[in-house]
């Protein structure tokens, strides 16, 4: 899976659970919660999500390290090595 | 017979429309049964009936704005609701001949609508009034297509004519009515109830390490959010302090079911309080389960009207990295909001020690016509002592 590919399904999952935004319209080094105004309910539901398409469980204790889209497509990569 | 009226949804509502009828005449109905979908300024609601029987008869025209309080269907009891007789009286104001005339009046002299439920729909959501729209569908019938025209139509900037254009007085969009709900519920709070507020800090370190460990055994869609553990609390500690947890209607009434008011914000403005129906006998999993189902139907404004009326407390939680601390106002007619601000790492002194702990303030504002200062600091202590044993909540 490339790296556009997993921005690909991480912009429609976060669009899917903030369909008044435009996520695919972040910079790599934003802080997308912050951006999106996604509060725990929706992180939660996006860490579900991403679970659920592409298989990786994000450990609670891993939250804090994937704040931004360029953390967070680094993390998958690393995880679906 | 039994009078089915239009329920209030709160305390800043005074009317809504009648948008479908989900029952005809000759349905059985029983108790949560959904019969009407009403247009509110909260958003369309499903209205349900509290009684079982046979619908009887719709008084009211799809379409129609009703006032709180009035009689929109008949409903036949069932056969042991006869025997057993009695309903609890619906504490609604008494509804006077003379606003049933008028509205019987205006239902006649308003011209037969006839338009498809999408059609409806979409006037309602964006507020496009049906009798200005003349239908191009079967017999006349507005459709989804002269719904979307009048709302293009709409949009047009006004042509300059020279002539002075009066601003339409009518609010429009979803965000303009909730804010609209939102400042009158929250102007009225002010104006009548009297706030007392408190504060305690508590050490939300076990707590926090105790969910860490129990969502660590939990598959990722079964996880648990900080704020279960939080209502959880709040309900059980609710249980011991009946006067906390009551409406303020011509004296203090308690409310036998603790029915937790979660404030939802919305992403583009304003906030809407879903009720959790009886939390405090709700497993954290059933109150997680709840909030899953409830919240995303908040965002869109798709609630059924218990779970908007029901509220017998109300708490806002402020979340992650937000604010350290968040004073309420009360949602009236209850008597107490519970406010938690965000965790925060702080240097914390305990049992003569200090140490860097996860700390949460949390504030109580009561209604001093129902409570006193005492009550509420002693429901805050409770909270304190049941958080700091989250494996028994």
């Amino acid at each position: 899976m490339t790296e556009d590919e997993i921005k690909t399904i991480i912009f429609q999952l976060l669009k899917r659970i903030a369909p008044e935004t435009e996520p695919s319209e972040l910079k790599p080094d934003e802080k997308f919660r912050e951006i999106l105004g996604i509060d725990s309910f929706d992180a939660l539901q996006f860490i579900v999500a991403l679970n659920e398409k592409l298989g990786i469980e994000i450990p609670e204790e891993d939250y804090g390290k994937i704040t931004t889209i360029k953390t967070l497509v680094a993390y998958i990569l690393d995880k679906k090595k | 017979m039994i009078e089915f009226l239009m329920p209030s949804l709160g305390a800043d509502m005074e009317d809504g429309t009648l948008i479908e009828w989900r029952k005809k005449p000759g349905d059985s109905v029983k108790r949560g049964d959904i019969i009407a979908e009403v247009d509110t300024q909260k958003g369309l609601i499903e209205i349900e009936v509290f009684e079982e029987g046979t619908l009887a008869e719709l008084l009211i025209k799809e379409g129609t704005k009703v006032p709180v309080g009035t009689v929109m269907a008949l409903i036949n009891p069932a056969a042991i609701a006869l025997e057993t007789k009695k309903e609890e009286p619906i504490p609604l104001q008494p509804i006077e001949e003379k606003k049933i005339t008028e509205i019987t009046e205006k239902i006649s002299e308003e011209i037969h609508l006839k338009a498809s439920p999408l059609a409806r729909r979409i006037a309602s959501e964006n507020s496009i009034d049906l009798s200005l729209i003349k239908g191009t569908g079967e017999e006349g019938a507005i459709t989804k297509e002269d719904v979307e025209l009048a709302m293009s139509q709409q949009s047009e900037p006004q042509k300059s004519t020279g002539i002075e254009i009066p601003v339409p007085e009518k609010i429009n969009t979803p965000v303009e009515t909730i804010r609209a709900a939102v400042a009158a519920a929250m102007s009225k709070s002010n104006r009548e109830i009297p706030h007392y507020y408190l504060e305690k800090k508590i050490d939300m370190t076990l707590a926090t390490a105790w969910l860490l460990e129990a969502n660590k055994k939990r598959a990722v869609k079964d996880r648990i959010l900080p704020a279960v553990l939080l209502i959880k609390a709040v309900a059980k500690s609710l249980q011991d302090f009946p006067d906390l947890n009551a409406i303020w209607e011509n004296g203090l009434q308690q409310k036998k079911d603790i029915n937790i008011g979660f404030v939802v914000s919305l992403r583009n403005g304003g906030i809407i309080v879903p009720a959790l129906h009886q939390a405090n006998v709700k497993t954290i999993d059933e109150i997680m389960t709840a909030l899953n189902d409830i919240i995303p139907r908040a965002r869109a404004l798709k609630l059924r009207s218990s779970e908007l009326s029901d509220s017998t407390i109300t708490i806002t939680n402020i979340g992650q990295d937000g604010v350290d601390t968040v004073y309420g106002v009360i949602y009236p007619p209850q008597v107490a909001i519970i406010g938690f601000g965000s965790v925060s790492e702080e240097a914390f002194a305990a049992h003569g020690m200090l140490g860097i702990r996860s700390v949460l303030n949390v504030t109580l504002a009561g209604d001093h016509r129902a409570t006193d200062g005492l009550t509420g600091s002693r429901f805050l202590v409770a909270l304190d002592k049941n958080l700091q044993n989250p494996e028994s909540l």
